[in-house]
């Protein structure tokens, strides 16, 4: 069953009713269109509206706008058990005082009118169910007497057994260990090939989303970052964003510049770009994009060499790099050009990824522009369009600082704690205004200390506020 | 030989690690000293004087009593007290009361707490006001209640030559609706109109603490089980019998045998809707209870009154068993 979606979009009401700005935009005019029989991974940071779209096509959310087609039926305004959706949830929602057959079961017994089935058709459709998914000799268990990947199963079971026409996963293997990980993805990529029933589902992990996905939407803050089959988008991400969330080791990232055809980071024309705007850029290099050479344009202060089985990545470190170490992994070959505490790369055309710093979209340059389209046109070809949300991306640049988390003790000796800090602040600040009186007299090096750091006595001052 | 030798050594340690440890659980008494000193005078020492009371009789075989006791009559063992309580009339009186009131308000209460609690479960606007009224009763003087209640089902007025009055707010109701007044606890009642008074102020009284149990215990239900049932398409109705009972069912077993264990300890609701005469004026005695009894003898025939408290609490031990029994059968997970 294809899955349409069109300008989907969840608001969720600010708490405070008053303050309009607080309401939470959490999908943001959501536009998809999932082939039938597909199996598609949702991908995203945790908060970016991923699972609400779920929730969404389940009928287990309303929707704020936008509309919900399966096929060529508009189930937007249909409740969820008329929609012929199978949800598997995260922590799988068995019930516990069911055996596995009676959970299999369940949505069966449900079922009424025409659709009703004997008492011998719905055991037998269990059993057929719980043989596809391995589970049939544990009919008669509890959910608790169960591991996690057979408890998994069941929930798999439960969703499959009224043969739905779109089935949902949300967060399917955060609960499992990371080998029985491996194993049940492999489990459900082969029950959905095996039923080719169109399958949605919701992942925070790349690597998950990557390894079986037809293909994957690439989400944050409620909007459509890209889309395409996993190797495309990992290939030829279409903003910063994308880039810097696939791929294990992740992206390196630098600040530079385009000038006269050359890239530049920092005073090192490390890339011959061609024939592109002089701009401001950030440069993704993928881990496995440098050549360590001799000869080399850009230039790192070795840190170390890593060996983790068969990869061996050098470890540097360079002053306009982004991320506190550059990670390059190469071949046994090349290990011979190390000397010195410098090492020196060339880097691979497709690996170099150039972002505009202004929009953070994608620069592409020289044989990267042909690659991008090939790509465009191969999608076309397999009837998945490319989507781009409509309106600016979400930018890096405009990402809300991350507050640190204070957990309140609320208990009575946490309060006590607190109080006592605060009285301890309060007299430190007092002391603190005290001794900077009299530190002038000193010297003249001291008072240079003195004005360069005002920050603290305020932050003294405050803490006497909380206290009063 | 050597390995023979060798081996119990390690268990000798042990055993040393426990006589240190019970070296030191003399501070562990310590501590439970008072609370042990109160229970043992106050509820041990009870307990095994009524059980040696309750088997103590006179050569004439008259129970216990301290009248005969100042005297210094002498007691032997004997049954005398069980077979007379067996053998009197109001205590089997006694008996029925209770069982009937016990078995028509605990399946009553029981399933109107569970309505309610799923009920203001499901309810956000004035949530706290609802738990507020439903919780009233537990912090009300349960013969305080007994009197409002007397007070709204009485029907007063009957006075020789007058034409009788209503006055409770109950009759009012029923005039106010065009029917007939009827004599709930006044003289001429019927055993099924106080029935229902006794039944209505039992069910209600015992209303809060089963909603209480029962609003905690749904609360703690996952709500992606509700979620999975939408899904599934089942409808309110089964997801009530399927879902929330089984997964509330270890709150409704505990509810079903506290209920029952309150109910046949029923006195105060009697007393506070009949006074001490446990009935109609005209029908003293007919709303006795087992606790009623005892209460009763206990001033005088303090042997009789500890055989039958001996029974209740047989009777109650007994009921309490076959409610476990039938829970672990019935009680899921």
């Amino acid at each position: 069953m294809k899955v349409v979606l069109k300008h989907l979009t969840k608001i969720f009401p600010s708490r405070n009713k008053k303050d309009k700005n607080a309401e939470v935009i959490a999908v943001n005019d959501f536009n998809l269109e999932i082939p039938d029989g597909k199996l598609i991974g949702l991908l995203g940071p945790s908060g970016c509206g991923k699972s609400t779209t779920l929730f969404m096509i389940s009928g287990l959310q309303e929707p704020s706008g936008g509309q919900i087609f399966f096929g060529d039926d508009d189930v937007t305004n249909l409740a969820p058990e008329n929609r012929g959706i199978g949800l598997v949830f995260q922590n799988y929602a068995l019930y516990p005082h069911m055996t596995v057959q009676q959970n299999i079961l369940f949505p069966l017994q449900n079922l009424k009118g025409e659709n009703r089935l004997s008492k011998e058709e719905m055991l037998t459709r269990a059993s057929e169910v719980a043989k596809l998914v391995q589970i049939d000799e544990y009919m008669d268990r509890k959910p608790a007497e169960l591991s996690g990947g057979q408890q998994q199963r069941v929930a798999i079971a439960r969703a499959l057994v009224k043969m739905p026409r779109v089935l949902l996963l949300d967060e399917p293997l955060s609960n499992l260990d990371a080998r029985l990980r491996l194993q049940t993805r492999e489990e459900i990529r082969r029950i959905q090939r095996n039923t080719g029933i169109t399958t949605i589902f919701v992942t925070h992990d790349q690597e998950e989303a990557m390894s079986i996905s037809d293909f994957i939407v690439v989400m944050k803050l409620g909007v459509i970052m890209q889309t395409g089959k996993p190797q495309w988008v990992y290939d030829d991400p279409a903003n910063l964003f994308v880039a810097k969330f696939l791929g294990a080791p992740p992206i390196n990232m630098f600040t530079g510049r385009v000038e006269g055809g050359k890239l530049y980071i920092g005073d090192e024309n490390v890339y011959d770009v061609g024939d592109i705007e002089d701009q401001e850029v950030y440069v993704g290099i993928r881990p496995e994009g440098f050549i360590l050479s001799p000869e080399g344009r850009l230039s790192c202060t070795l840190t170390g060499v890593d060996v983790m089985g068969r990869d061996i990545s050098v470890v540097s470190t360079n002053a306009n790099s982004r991320n506190p170490a550059v990670r390059s992994i190469i071949s046994a070959d090349e290990m011979k050009n190390i000397t010195g505490d410098t090492v020196r790369f060339n880097l691979k055309e497709h690996k170099l990824l150039l972002f505009n710093k202004e929009t953070e979209e994608r620069v592409y340059f020289g044989g990267q522009v042909a690659a991008h389209e090939e790509i465009l046109a191969k999608m076309e070809a397999e009837g998945q369009a490319y989507v781009k949300h409509e309106g600016p991306l979400p930018r890096e640049a405009d990402d809300k600082p991350k507050e640190a988390v204070v957990i309140e003790d609320k208990s009575f000796i946490g309060k006590t704690k607190r109080f006592f800090g605060d009285v301890k602040d309060f007299f430190a600040g007092i002391g603190e205004k005290f001794s900077k009186k009299k530190k002038p007299a000193d010297g003249a090096e001291e008072t240079a200390e003195d004005e360069s750091s005002p920050a603290p006595a305020d932050s003294a001052e405050e803490g006497e506020d909380k206290a009063e | 030989m050597t390995k023979t030798a060798e081996r119990p050594r390690p268990l000798k340690e042990k055993k040393n690690k426990n006589k240190w440890n019970s070296k030191n659980q003399w501070k562990g008494w310590l501590y439970l000293l008072p609370a042990l000193v109160l229970l043992a005078v106050f509820t041990l020492w009870p307990i095994i004087n009524t059980i040696r009371i309750s088997f103590m009789v006179t050569a004439d075989g008259s129970g216990y009593s301290y009248a005969l006791d100042m005297r210094h009559v002498p007691f032997h063992f004997g049954f005398d007290n069980y077979a007379k309580v067996a053998a009197y009339g109001d205590f089997l009186n006694c008996l029925k009361n209770t069982l009937l009131l016990t078995v028509i308000t605990v399946p009553i209460s029981t399933m109107l707490a569970l309505l309610i609690a799923v009920g203001l479960n499901s309810i956000k606007f004035l949530k706290k006001i609802f738990q507020t009224i439903f919780f009233l009763p537990y912090v009300t003087n349960s013969i305080a209640i007994g009197m409002v209640f007397m007070a709204m089902f009485t029907m007063i007025g009957v006075t020789p030559g007058m034409e009788p009055e209503s006055i409770g707010i109950i009759n009012k109701i029923i005039e106010a609706f065009g029917g007939q007044r009827i004599d709930w606890v006044n003289q001429q009642s019927s055993e099924a109109a106080n029935m229902f008074v006794l039944c209505t102020y039992i069910v209600w009284n015992a209303l809060p603490f089963k909603i209480l149990v029962l609003l905690g215990g749904l609360q703690n239900v996952d709500k992606q089980y509700y979620d999975a049932a939408k899904v599934d398409g089942a409808s309110r109705w089964r997801v009530f019998w399927r879902v929330t009972v089984p997964l509330l069912s270890p709150m409704i077993a505990y509810v079903v045998i506290t209920g029952f264990i309150g109910g046949f300890k029923e006195y105060s609701s009697v007393v506070g809707i009949f006074g001490d005469s446990m009935g109609p004026i005209t029908h003293d005695y007919r709303w006795d209870t087992m606790v009623g009894f005892i209460v009763r003898n206990i001033d005088l025939y303090q042997g009789r009154a500890s055989a039958a408290a001996i029974i209740l609490f047989l009777i109650i031990f007994a009921v309490t068993m076959v409610n476990m029994y039938v829970s672990k059968k019935r009680v899921h997970y």
